[in-house]
């Protein structure tokens, strides 16, 4: 048995507004650890916190008093999840809440969780943050394989240019495609979606 | 942000600005407390470096934590589906997906330009990723699947199953296993493997066991990205020069014989599909069929017209029976695991 529980679209949906759903009763210690848990970066994107990425997926505790938190992977080789997990577990140790994570591997994380402070985040570091709503547009039947070059509006995080043209769909991570801008010539990074 | 040098006041501001607009709560503020202490350069007792030796050695554990890839996953077994029928099924698709990231995998620092390199490795990181949970879901649903190891090692299962089974313990196709030859081969073979796991996945994320629909509904959109790569490839090579045509077309030859054993209905897929947990590859035919002959047709290729590789005695890789190329990779793939099987990594 647990407490009442934040549920995921809660968590992600309505960052920055923490006391507005949280159960009086049980509120404190929750609103504690959520509050931390969520600002804590990502090894890959350190811009981002795990919150603003969307990989922070419930806060929960049990009736033994302890804090569960759930993250769920980008990709299913994410090698930052191990790390995510200890960075997650040593910042709460060290406003004395102990922590455990568990994975959560549904719904699949999707670059539409992103949120608009995180996009904000990756362009002023950047790189071309993803577009949003694309990613989890419901397919009918069987995904079309496309043998064109993907068309997406990217912008230059440089300089502001549309004229962009895709490098490669797979950059030095796995949620990051390689462009690069035919005004200002920059190399850059686009959050692809997913 | 790796910044040694961070005094606390300026770590305070930065932590601040991280939870943007936040209204200001004694709950938000727990959250401006600096999570990382940092050493303070201008004091005289210490160098910056000291910093780098307190603390949680949590700091250093950067890949090196094997823990397990589905904790706190709920790895219960559907209601009236054999366990061991489940363990069998995610077997195969795993070791399909292992063997192929090992294959991709040594293309690291040997394709043709560094995009490609990175291409190839992140599609190989991909199918690690795939694999790894998929081990883990067999061994939770049967651990007498786990080859044992000696008292007290480290190994968790799905790496126990991974580096410590046999070649003929290895479930997967194959087309997977086989070398990968000049570039053109390697396309051939991604693009031939990515359209049949798509067609699978697509159809796994109905599956009554929760692990496995959760898997595939990632695979998805990974396998998206893997195909359109593959399949872009090949219509550039196709189109590219007589070389690159007169060499694609020597591979689709050369690999052709063994797609038809993705589609064939082994007895792990045949049970798995009829418990509702896995996917017949028989029922995906005509629609990767109809995927390739698209590919086939914008690049102006014919389908190939040569027979399957036959099976031996009956038996191919779902059987456990494989060509020499796996045993080379698996001698490669396995060694370092197999010569510390009580290692810490
Ligand atoms: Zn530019």
């Amino acid at each position: 048995m647990t407490t009442p529980r934040l549920t995921a679209v809660e968590v992600v949906g309505h960052r920055g507004e923490v006391a507005d759903y949280l159960d009086r009763e049980s509120s404190t210690l929750r609103e504690r650890a959520y509050a931390v848990a969520r600002t804590v970066t990502d090894p890959e994107l350190p811009m981002l916190t795990l919150g603003d990425l969307g990989v922070l997926r419930d806060v929960e505790v049990t009736d033994d008093g302890e804090v569960v938190l759930a993250i769920t992977p980008t990709y299913s080789g994410c090698p930052a999840m191990a790390a995510m997990r200890d960075d997650l577990v040593r910042s709460l140790g060290e406003v004395g809440i102990k922590a455990r994570v568990r994975v959560q591997l549904s719904p699949a994380w999707s670059t539409d969780w992103i949120s608009e402070r995180g996009r904000t985040a990756l362009a002023e570091a950047g790189i071309s943050p993803p577009r949003h709503g694309v990613a989890t547009t419901r397919h009918t039947g069987p995904v079309p394989i496309t043998l064109g070059v993907t068309r997406r509006s990217v912008t230059c995080p440089q300089c502001g240019s549309a004229a962009t043209e895709l490098t490669s769909e797979f950059g030095p991570t796995s949620c990051k495609a390689l462009y690069r801008c035919t005004d200002c010539l920059e190399p850059f990074e686009h959050v692809k979606e997913i | 942000m790796t910044d040694l040098h961070r005094d606390p006041e300026s770590s305070e501001e930065s932590a601040r600005s991280s939870v943007g607009n936040l209204p200001k709560t004694a709950s938000t503020d727990v959250a401006h407390q600096p999570t990382h202490p940092a050493p303070n350069p201008a004091e005289a007792h210490g160098s910056v470096y000291d910093g780098l030796l307190e603390g949680d050695a949590a700091h250093w554990a950067f890949g090196t934590d094997f823990e397990d890839p589905l904790a706190g996953v709920d790895t219960t077994i559907p209601e009236g589906v054999d366990a061991r029928a489940l363990a069998a099924y995610s077997l195969a698709l795993a070791d399909d997906a292992l063997i192929a990231s090992h294959r991709l995998a040594q293309w690291t620092s040997n394709a043709p330009d560094l995009e490609d390199d990175i291409a190839l490795a992140n599609i190989a990181l991909d199918l690690l990723g795939q694999a790894r949970l998929l081990l883990a879901r067999a061994a939770a649903a049967d651990p007498s699947l786990v080859p044992a190891l000696p008292e007290g090692s480290p190994v968790p299962p799905e790496d126990a199953l991974a580096f410590f089974r046999g070649d003929q313990e290895f479930r997967n196709v194959r087309l997977v296993e086989t070398g990968n030859g000049d570039f053109a081969v390697t396309i051939v073979k991604a693009l031939l493997f990515a359209c049949a796991r798509m067609a699978v996945l697509e159809r796994l994320v109905d599956s009554r066991d929760t692990v496995l629909a959760a898997v595939a509904a990632k695979g998805v959109k990974e396998l998206t990205y893997h195909r359109d790569y593959a399949g872009r490839w090949f219509l550039t090579l196709a189109q590219g020069t007589e070389e690159s045509r007169r060499r694609l077309e020597a591979a689709l030859r050369q690999v052709w014989p063994l797609y038809p054993e993705l589609f064939d209905t082994h007895e792990a897929e045949r049970v798995a599909a009829e418990q509702g947990v896995g996917v017949d590859p028989a029922t995906t035919r005509d629609e990767v069929d109809a995927v390739l002959d698209q590919v086939f047709a914008v690049s102006g290729v014919e389908r190939p017209e040569v027979g399957r590789m036959a099976a031996v005695a009956g038996r191919t890789g779902r059987d456990g029976m494989h060509t020499e190329a796996l045993s080379h990779l698996l001698a490669e793939m396995q060694s370092v695991a197999r010569a510390h099987p009580a290692g810490q990594w």
